[in-house]
């Protein structure tokens, strides 16, 4: 590639300068409520924007349209079960853990519960979900940065990402929710309005044909044909299959019990608002994943799929390499601009999801029974986000170089089997108690995090974390088929098998206002 | 204001607050409109999960296990599995249509009237 790093690092620099100064502009965070719900002050179609900003890492961005352009058609099975996602939430979350908590998960999941035991089990699944996706989402930054700013040494490579480590925890410490609901908002406009382009520039050059472009495509890649329907990644075998089924499951149960995703919820005043953010955000999704089944099919058919596996960075070269082929440097530095804010806003997310969960449930909650001493929860909140943030700069150098593109993945299986059968029961299963919910968080998260280590993801292929030793017992690198049922069969077992009853005035305020909102 | 208008409208029906004037919980969930609200709005996601769960499934399964149908050219190089991809979309914004429709109409009012009731402010 012959982008020019001056002009991509000067791009991104007015970036980082621009809402560096947003961020210090808006913030005002006197208030717990203000550092992790921003006053509940943002409106549904800000909200929405902001989830989508959220969620739309790099690895949807530059990963998903590398993946169509190189494999086809598997690339767009991601698309789709990202997508398909957003009806738990639209249907099943947000209005309610709106109405029930005020800032975590904690909140919704402890509420009729033992405060302190469940508000433990919420904040470390919290802790343990954010720092999969804090860690891929870094280790991302590292290859992006090899990428897009030509900086190839390892020791360069740590340095961008101690650079932006620090960056993102000026936009918690500064912005607090309010500061980062807006840089979202930025990221997810400027995200937008770059693959729309892209897609209506590409579409122009097979004259708004879809069947030219996907010609194109098939003739500029070894698969030929075979890119227009699945099978080029995992129609191997009847393991590959079935390991397809399971992170297709994962994706679609996981999305709405991402931690980072719920809290979003708490940042508008109502309800409505909630349900009006989610309506939006899928709004949002459907025209972004709709752009990378073009862009990705475009990449493969403008730059070919042999290029893009040549370049470094490979599959995730695929967006770059085609904005330098049909818009020169500018357009490349444009796009390396919009992937880097992704990343800076993404974990600026994560990071003040983690400190939130810690400060207001572990500390306020667990240690202090509920009445810490008036500042100190936000002071811990603020600490908690520099280590934190510290913690993700130094796993990111770690993982430099892995292969850590299905952490995110693997933090979809862990969020779809800690968080969503315990919210589900909490929410729709009168029965369900305080046995019961630690059962489905731990058992959950255990099986799912012992299945990862026995899996290949972590040992034995030559992806793997750790390639020399070979200890995987479990074939499928996602686990959800097994611990998603598993952790809905244990929260099932824990209660039933448990004599404690379940409190019943805190049972019907939590049936009452989660359906109206009353006494929220 | 609201307060008083809803009480000179309806005088038979008590507000559901309790005597520190907060709202009473066990007095609104046992009343047949919120047991009917709750009631309408668990029917309507749950069928609504499970369809788009069931169908999501299928999609995934035929992608997995019945590659050469997907394979299967509808027009130019337009395969089956391409507009089933598609209609993945398609069915995800049906549904978010349909229940922002079916909420605005037939929960948001009813939640409205519930909580002046209560003696909470229309949101």
């Amino acid at each position: 590639m012959n982008g020019d790093p001056l002009l991509n690092s000067a791009i991104f620099g007015v970036v980082v300068v621009a809402t560096l100064f947003m961020v210090y502009r808006v913030s005002g965070n006197s208030t717990t409520a203000d550092y992790y719900a921003a006053g509940g002050g943002f409106s549904g179609g800000q909200n929405g924007l902001a989830l989508s900003g959220d969620y739309l890492s790099a690895a949807s961005f530059l990963g998903i349209a590398g993946a169509i352009a190189v494999q086809g058609y598997d690339g767009f099975l991601y698309s789709i079960g990202f997508l398909v996602a957003w009806l738990i939430p639209l249907l099943l979350l947000a209005e309610r853990v709106r109405n029930v908590g005020r800032f975590t998960m904690g909140d919704v999941l402890s509420f009729r519960m033992r405060q302190r035991p469940v508000r433990a089990a919420a904040a470390n699944a919290t802790l343990v979900i954010s720092a999969f996706y804090l860690l891929a989402q870094m280790a991302g930054a590292g290859v992006l940065v090899a990428l897009l700013l030509d900086v190839r040494s390892t020791g360069g490579q740590a340095l961008v990402i101690v650079g932006v480590g620090a960056i993102m925890i000026l936009y918690v410490l500064i912005g607090g929710m309010r500061g980062t609901t807006w840089v979202q908002i930025i990221k997810a406009g400027l995200l937008l309005v770059c693959v729309l382009m892209l897609s209506v520039f590409i579409l122009g050059r097979f004259g708004f044909s879809m069947s030219n472009l996907l010609d194109r495509a098939a003739r500029n890649n070894p698969l030929g044909e075979a890119v227009f329907s699945p099978g080029a990644r995992y129609g191997e075998s009847g393991t590959s299959k079935l390991d397809f089924v399971s992170l297709a499951l994962a994706l679609v149960l996981g999305a709405g019990a991402l931690p980072h995703v719920l809290m979003r919820f708490y940042t508008v005043p109502d309800a409505r608002q909630a349900r009006r953010s989610v309506v939006s955000a899928i709004w949002a999704m459907v025209l972004f994943y709709l752009a990378t089944l073009v862009i990705g099919y475009g990449a493969g058919a403008i730059v070919g799929s042999r290029a893009i596996q040549d370049a470094p960075g490979a599959e995730n070269s695929a967006v770059p390499l085609l904005a330098f082929e049909v818009g020169g440097p500018v357009l490349l530095a444009l796009v390396a601009a919009v992937a880097f804010t992704t990343i800076l806003a993404v974990v600026a997310g994560l990071t003040l999801t983690a400190s939130a969960s810690f400060a207001h449930d572990v500390y306020a909650n667990v240690i202090k029974r509920g009445a810490p001493e008036p500042g100190a929860e936000m002071r811990v909140a603020r600490v908690t986000a520099v280590v934190i943030g510290c913690l993700a700069i130094l796993g990111g150098i770690l993982a430099l170089g892995q292969n850590v593109a299905s952490l995110v993945a693997l933090a979809f299986a862990l969020a779809a089997s800690a968080n969503l059968p315990t919210i589900l029961y909490t929410l729709f299963w009168r029965r369900f108690n305080t046995a019961g919910s630690l059962a489905s968080i731990y058992g959950g998260l255990g099986s799912c995090l012992l299945l990862i280590v026995f899996s290949p993801v972590f040992s034995g292929t030559s992806t793997s974390i750790v390639e020399d030793v070979d200890f995987h017992l479990f074939p499928l690198s996602n686990p959800g088929i097994v611990s998603i049922p598993l952790s809905f069969l244990l929260g099932f077992l824990g209660t039933i098998f448990s004599k404690e009853r379940s409190d019943v005035t805190r049972s019907e305020q939590l049936e009452v206002r989660s359906v109206t909102g009353i006494g929220a | 204001m609201t307060r008083m208008s809803s009480f000179a409208r309806a005088p038979e029906r008590e507000y559901l607050v309790d005597a520190a004037g907060d709202p009473d919980f066990a007095a609104i969930r046992a009343l047949p409109e919120f047991v009917a609200l709750r009631r309408r709005l668990a029917r309507f996601a749950a069928v609504a999960t499970v369809a788009f769960l069931l169908w999501y499934l299928t999609y995934v399964v035929l992608a997995a296990y019945a590659t050469e149908f997907m394979g299967t050219r509808v027009f130019g190089n337009v395969t089956v599995g391409l507009l089933l991809g598609l209609s993945q979309f398609a069915s995800t914004v049906l549904i978010m249509v349909l229940y922002s429709r079916f909420a605005r109409r037939r929960l948001d009012p009813e939640v409205a009237a519930l909580r002046e009731r209560a003696g909470v402010a229309a949101p």
